[in-house]
């Protein structure tokens, strides 16, 4: 047994050395940088508008998936119906479709009612030209949301009964039950989790360069276009993705360490 | 001396009927506690006494019948689902804080440390300033004996401790009426007795409470007044020497020979 263990060891480390040293045999002697200080700040752009991408649909459809995870718990019956619609919806399809349908859907159901009407043309020239970016905004925060409204749904119902009950014996209304006890318990639950949704959000956000956004993602492309080098600003992009992986990740766990508790 | 018939009531139920679907659970339940009075429920399991105790405060909802709580009637309306709700949402929310409630599994709020357990509802609820709420819990927990163990969240104290602190949560509401459900049913045995002893000096201080128990020896000793459940019915009930020393009714002799065992 000790010696299967020894083997998978010295396989396992062995492989990671030698992509290792390919890796650095191919920074040291064929890659090239000489583009890296020219397109510097179009990277920093680029970087700014993922965070930004991230950032905004992790807050925004957070804050979407609080009612929508609640009214699925409470009712009525009619909401709780939509939002599990919402819900199954939203994760039954693939981001890549929804984001294309809501660009190419909206994006062109705009324009169109401006050929038609003159007076909304006139009055919303800004929504038909629309940059691509909001709709990636748009279509990230209601997957975003639709993701964890389920996840709120459960951390809801994962609240104890008896200390629900406890709220309202005390005199506590609807409202001051979910804001005092129901809602500060089921996060909680949820903060643990967040921090592997906000991870996939983030890896999701380079779709975002297919509506056109010049993100990370897109600025590289871009860079591969304008250079025909392919590896290094691909290298880069992974590098800088890890860089704010572990920005998110350490983030969570310091929000985790401020909030002491057992279980 | 104050005779019974002195002192104003501070909960009158009448005719309590409690169904769930087929099941009667309560089949006309009346009780009077006067102002100071220690009125404990006793019966088997399934007997009612629970579900009686929580119709009190509305954590379940009766049937039928009527609850007056320091003299004020709760108004109610049928509701679709066959049974009485209240009707005014902040008649019930000013009732509620006029009664503490203990429950069988303390039901502390675990994202809170204890004090704050203490002093939430008081200060979100009644109201009162922080400084006079943390005033009043901090003198409440030492009552109970947990003040050195006020900024400690409830996962981290035993069920004794969790008790103690949620008795003291309900007390800081200063309540007219502290409800009892079962408080030591969920304690380890030796546990059983901090509790008891805390609730005992309630009762010698003349608090009024309605106390639902398996603890016979317990409520012999401190009840002004005992009300055996049986099947949903009161199958006995009158001062604790009639119904654990003479109880007229042959169930309620059998339920409480245990105790002389």
């Amino acid at each position: 047994m000790n010696s299967l263990k020894l083997a998978a060891k010295i396989l396992i480390y062995g492989t990671l050395l030698i992509v290792a040293a390919l890796i650095l045999y191919w920074l040291v002697f064929h890659s090239r940088w000489s583009w890296f200080v020219e397109y510097l700040p179009l990277l920093i752009k680029g970087l700014w508008l993922t965070i930004l991408l991230l950032v905004l649909s992790v807050v925004l459809g957070g804050l979407l998936a609080i009612p929508i995870g609640l009214v699925q718990v409470t009712g009525p019956a009619p909401l709780a119906w939509a939002a599990k619609t919402f819900c199954t919806v939203i994760r039954g399809t693939p981001l890549l479709v929804q984001l294309w349908l809501i660009y190419y859907g909206l994006g062109s159901l705009f324009p169109q009612i401006g050929m038609a009407y003159p007076g909304f043309k006139e009055n919303f020239m800004w929504l038909i030209r629309l940059d691509g970016f909001y709709y990636a905004l748009f279509a990230f925060t209601i997957s975003f949301a639709g993701y964890e409204g389920e996840v709120m749904r459960g951390a809801f119902l994962g609240v104890p009964r008896g200390e629900l009950e406890a709220a309202r014996a005390f005199g506590m209304s609807p409202w001051k039950v979910l804001t005092r006890v129901w809602f500060p318990r089921a996060v909680r639950f949820v903060l643990p989790t967040l921090a592997g949704e906000t991870v996939l959000q983030l890896q999701s956000t380079p779709l975002a360069f297919t509506v056109t956004v010049m993100d990370l993602m897109g600025v590289t492309s871009k860079i591969r276009q304008d250079t025909f080098r392919i590896f290094e600003p691909l290298m880069l992009l992974a590098v800088l993705y890890m860089c704010l992986t572990f920005v998110i990740v350490w983030g969570f766990s310091f929000v985790e360490k401020m909030v002491p508790q057992k279980r | 001396m104050q005779t019974r018939g002195d002192r104003t009531l501070a909960v009158q139920v009448h005719d309590l009927h409690k169904r769930f679907g087929e099941l009667e659970v309560l089949k006309g339940v009346s009780l009077k506690a006067r102002e100071g009075d220690v009125v404990s429920m006793i019966g088997a399991s399934g007997s009612g006494k629970s579900t009686f105790l929580r119709c009190i405060n509305f954590l379940e909802m009766p049937t039928s019948g009527t609850i007056e709580v320091t003299g004020e009637q709760v108004a109610l309306s049928r509701h679709k689902d066959g049974n009485l709700h209240p009707t005014d949402r902040r008649q019930l929310e000013r009732i509620r804080t006029k009664l503490g409630m203990v429950f069988q599994s303390f039901n502390l709020w675990q994202h809170m440390t204890v004090l704050q357990n203490v002093i939430e509802a008081p200060v979100h609820v009644l109201g009162l300033p922080k400084a006079e709420a943390v005033e009043r819990g901090e003198r409440l927990l030492h009552k109970v004996g947990l003040y050195d163990k006020r900024d400690v969240y409830p996962a981290f104290l035993s069920g004794g401790q969790q008790q103690r602190a949620a008795i003291a949560r309900a007390l800081c509401m200063e309540p007219k009426v502290m409800l009892f459900d079962e408080p030591t049913s969920a304690l380890d045995p030796e546990l059983v007795g901090e509790v008891l002893k805390v609730i005992r000096d309630l009762a010698e201080e003349g608090r009024t409470m309605i106390l639902v128990t398996h603890e016979m020896k317990f409520a012999r000793d401190v009840s002004s007044h005992v009300i055996y459940l049986y099947k949903g019915v009161i199958e006995e009930e009158g001062p604790p020497t009639q119904v654990f020393g003479a109880p007229k009714s042959d169930r309620c002799r059998q339920f409480v020979s245990a105790l002389h065992s």
